[in-house]
């Protein structure tokens, strides 16, 4: 069964037609590339199905649940999580507690328990510190755990939206250029993490990027989205060769 | 040694910021006991703690959930209105006044904390300077509607007006209870040293605890990116309004502890107007935004400050003006913080004990 | 008639407030910070009058100029020396100084004027007006306060908009860095504003305590206040929105005071600003804020 169904999502502002009947299947497990020039739409259609934006038309099906127009945080507790095109990291926190805020709703405790610190605190921080260092261990951040957040260098603040996101335990993981900004070695060592949290968690992902190599090195399928729809989607061998894509990226 | 370095940092840092309020209060009633201490000083204990309760409120709002508020004062003197209340009209009824103080200790964080709820309710919708606005208009409204309430008790019960004290009707051998303007008088003395001193580690556990606790992660996360936050899962809604609610609440015990301090209880600019939560937010960023211990230590001395500035008479508070002025430049502009780098009281240590080391 | 002639001096009041709240939405705009200080200038340019015109004896023309020059290099001093040098700081660091300048201020004229109170006689030489067989007179004050307000609101705007300097300052207020890379001086720019505002508290010193006679070292300071609520009523950043919201508070807090009650005047007007803030949350003219994700 599909993971994701999207069906004729579209959204407006003022008089553009950011995103119009943007249609995907994701199964269950799938690598997915998102690619499209600049201002194609990709990150808005991000943020559709997100709930940042609540689209004007369409569904969005997740693992046979309809979550259109449902909240970020429900749509998050539903089983999306996704990162950040500009880092969105909690900076005032450490690299560890970015990670057990992933965790928030996994493991819980009330706030009473936490204040009188009783055992049902002890116990689950404990935990929650063993499982956020496992995650932390995957993106060989483990040594970094109490370092505060910002003083991360770049590419290890995306590699720690990554974690944090998968804390939350998604069944369906959106990454929003997560190689920007890095350099090819890092770029090679991402690609390597990302198939391998596929594999150690069973996460079905999403992922938005312009690095070509990155997208055909470990994407299985790949959508490519012009001015707001459609332009090709399919195998990325067939996806890369379309000369309507190669139109679209270099131009006539 | 070895089992103090298993214990984890936040416990560790407890055991230190009580262990210390606890010696200072220890010194303290030695020195009462001894004579050792002036009337001046020993009159300052209680608002001490007061102080130091107030800006640790406000240090939630403030520093761990990252929303301007410019109207804890407001929050304080409900919570001194309704302990007041519910002690001055039950004064004659409950036999232990110590029973007594603890209800209206509970009813005034209650009161206070039923109003913070309101302010989050609206908050909510609304952002940076102006929720400081809007926090700063709940104050003064608290305070003025205070001003024209009376409330007055007799055999009939309860009876209230915002008219005057003649509106209220009483039987002969009633008594007002807030008389408008002219407030509460004779609110009984039940607020102690002792007692204060025990709150205001009650509300440094609270606070400190609440940081490192999974609600408390979860409110430094909406602080530093809401938007993140949101995609995680976290409850933005529900986070703020228990932040709010907490620190109101809070506000409202040092309100009990303050209005049950002083025989008379009146709302005026001075202790309940804007200033007084401007004062408290002072205390709040020179202590460090967000650090508890440091809200503490800045209501401490910039509360005896002023008082051993006295012989300075009429430049008392002109020199408070200054010093407030250069120390916040002295902290945030950017040449001072690179020369504080370069000249960091540690470095200069290192190099004089350098120095020693070699010279021996 | 008497409601009339209550809604004439709401609007005289609320221009006063309109004018001070201009000078807080302009420096907000620019600067980006909420400058507590700025009610306290306005005392300040009530001293100076007052002390010019009662204790030296110049003449009212002169008391005035005096005081607008007065508090302008006031206000780019204040600017100079406690502001710029946090420009990078939190808002909450600035804030926080601004109250420190406030406090300053404050206790400068207790020690100067001292605590009494000082009766600042109207130099508005205006008569009133007497309409409807004199059920309704018009005072003096008002008849020069609301055609003032309007002038002013008008030449700013003109200024605003189509002066270098007004563009410039629209510049800052959009992108400081953008505006630093168009070779606007950033640091001229915000001068000039505190300047403008400073001034324009001068002015309203000479409106308010003509109105108003009561001169203490904390006069300005609920003024102040209000302005601010002003502003922030008719969306801060706009200048036809603190023009709007001046006024409006004025209004509501004359009814209020005449038809509810005297004491709860304030209390009223803050809890209308808490109302349109949840229905609109950036103010009556304010612009709608939504950070990109």
């Amino acid at each position: 069964m599909a993971m994701l169904t999207v069906k004729n999502l579209g959204i407006s502002f003022g008089g553009l037609r950011a995103v119009d009947s943007f249609n995907i299947t994701i199964e269950k497990g799938e690598l997915y590339g998102l690619i499209g020039p600049n201002g194609a739409g990709k990150t808005t259609a991000f943020n559709l199905l997100t709930g940042v934006y609540k689209p004007d038309t369409g569904t969005v099906t997740l693992d046979g649940k309809n979550i259109t127009g449902l909240s970020t945080i429900e749509i998050n507790k539903a089983g999306i999580a996704r990162t950040f095109q500009n880092i969105r990291l909690f900076k005032g926190l450490t690299v560890l507690d970015n990670v057990k805020i992933g965790l928030h709703n996994d493991y819980k405790y009330s706030t009473l328990a936490g204040i009188l610190r009783l055992p049902s605190y002890f116990k689950t921080e404990r935990q929650m510190s063993e499982k956020a260092m496992d995650i932390l261990k995957v993106f060989d951040l483990d040594k970094e755990a109490h370092l505060l957040s910002a003083n991360l260098p770049y590419g290890k603040q995306r590699k720690l939206e990554i974690a944090r996101a998968l804390a939350t335990n998604p069944k369906l993981l959106l990454l929003d250029e997560p190689a920007a900004g890095m350099n090819p070695s890092e770029t090679e060592e991402l690609m390597k993490t990302i198939t391998l949290i596929r594999e150690k968690y069973g996460v079905t992902i999403l992922l938005i990027e312009h690095d070509m190599k990155l997208v055909a090195g470990i994407c299985e399928k790949i959508f490519v989205l012009n001015f707001g729809t459609e332009l090709a989607n399919g195998l990325p061998g067939e996806v890369l060769n379309n000369p309507e894509v190669i139109k679209a990226y270099l131009g006539e | 040694m070895k089992k103090w370095n298993t214990i984890n940092k936040s416990t560790r840092n407890n055991i230190i910021t009580i262990g210390v309020i606890v010696v200072i209060y220890a010194v303290c009633q030695l020195m009462i006991a001894a004579g050792a201490m002036s009337n001046l000083m020993q009159g300052l204990l209680v608002p001490l703690c007061y102080y130091s309760i107030l800006a640790i409120s406000l240090n939630l709002t403030v520093g761990i959930l990252g929303e301007l508020s410019l109207g804890h004062a407001g929050f304080m003197c409900v919570g001194a209105f309704a302990g007041a209340f519910f002690s001055k009209s039950t004064q004659n009824g409950i036999g232990s006044s110590f029973v007594g103080f603890l209800i209206a200790l509970l009813l005034g964080a209650i009161a206070a904390a039923l109003f913070g709820a309101l302010i989050g309710v609206v908050v909510l919708r609304l952002r940076g300077d102006y929720l400081a606005i809007v926090t700063l208009a709940f104050g003064e409204i608290i305070k003025n509607v205070i001003n024209v309430l009376y409330i007055g008790l007799d055999g009939k019960g309860f009876h209230f007006s915002m008219k005057d004290s003649e509106a209220l009707n009483l039987e002969e051998n009633g008594t007002i209870i807030i008389n408008g303007a002219k407030g509460i008088t004779g609110t009984p003395k039940h607020t102690t040293f002792t007692i204060a001193a025990l709150l205001l580690i009650a509300a440094y556990l609270i606070i400190s605890n609440l940081i490192h606790s999974r609600s408390g992660r979860a409110i430094q996360a909406i602080r530093d990116n809401r938007i993140a936050a949101e995609s995680v899962g976290i409850d933005i809604t529900g986070f703020k309004l228990l932040a709010f609610t907490l620190s109101a609440a809070m506000a409202g015990v040092a309100g009990v502890l303050y209005s049950h301090n002083i025989s008379t209880l009146v709302a005026t600019p001075k202790n309940f107007g804007y200033n007084m939560s401007i004062m408290i937010l002072v205390f709040v960023v020179l202590g460090g935004i967000g650090n508890i211990r440091g809200s503490i230590i800045a209501a401490v001395i910039l509360t005896l400050l002023p008082e051993y500035l006295r012989f300075l008479q009429d430049y008392r508070m002109l020199i408070y003006a200054i010093v407030l002025i250069v120390i916040m430049i002295f902290n945030w502009n950017p040449t001072c913080i690179a020369w504080r780098k370069n000249h960091s009281l540690r470095d200069i240590l290192h190099s004089l004990t350098g120095k020693n080391k070699k010279e021996a | 008639m008497s409601f009339i002639s209550y809604l004439i001096k709401g609007i005289s009041l609320g221009s006063v407030y309109s004018i001070i709240a201009l000078g807080y939405t302009m420096v907000y705009g620019i600067a980006k910070m909420l400058n507590f200080a700025h009610g306290d200038v306005i005392m300040v340019g009530g001293y100076v009058i007052f002390t010019v015109m009662s204790m030296i004896g110049l003449n009212p023309f002169v008391a005035v100029l005096l005081s607008i020059i007065l508090c302008t290099l006031l206000g780019i001093t204040i600017e100079r020396v406690a502001y710029k040098p946090l420009r990078s700081a939190s808002s909450l660091a600035v804030l926080i100084t601004a109250i420190g300048v406030s406090y300053l201020l404050q206790n400068l004229a207790l020690l100067i004027f001292g605590a009494d109170t000082k009766s600042f006689t109207s130099i508005i030489a205006v008569p009133a007006l007497k309409l409807a067989d004199g059920r309704l007179t018009i005072s003096g004050e008002t008849l020069v306060t609301i055609p003032l307000c309007i002038l002013i609101m008008v030449l700013l705007t003109v200024f605003v908009k189509r002066s270098k300097t007004g563009r410039s300052m629209q510049a800052v207020s959009e992108d400081k860095a953008a505006a630093v890379l168009m070779g606007i001086n950033v640091n001229k720019t915000i001068a000039i504003t505190f300047a403008i505002g400073s001034s324009l508290a001068a002015v309203a010193s000479v409106l308010m305590f003509s109105a108003y006679p009561s001169l203490t070292s904390t006069s300005g300071s609920m003024p102040g206040i209000k302005a601010f609520v002003a502003a922030v009523f008719g969306g801060i950043g706009s200048i036809p929105g603190a023009m709007l919201g001046g006024i409006l508070l004025g209004v509501i807090e004359i009814l209020g005071r005449a038809y509810i009650s005297s004491q709860l005047a304030d209390a009223i007007v803050f809890l209308i600003l808490i109302i349109v803030l949840l229905v609109k949350p950036t103010g009556i003219l304010g612009k709608k804020i939504q950070e990109k994700v």
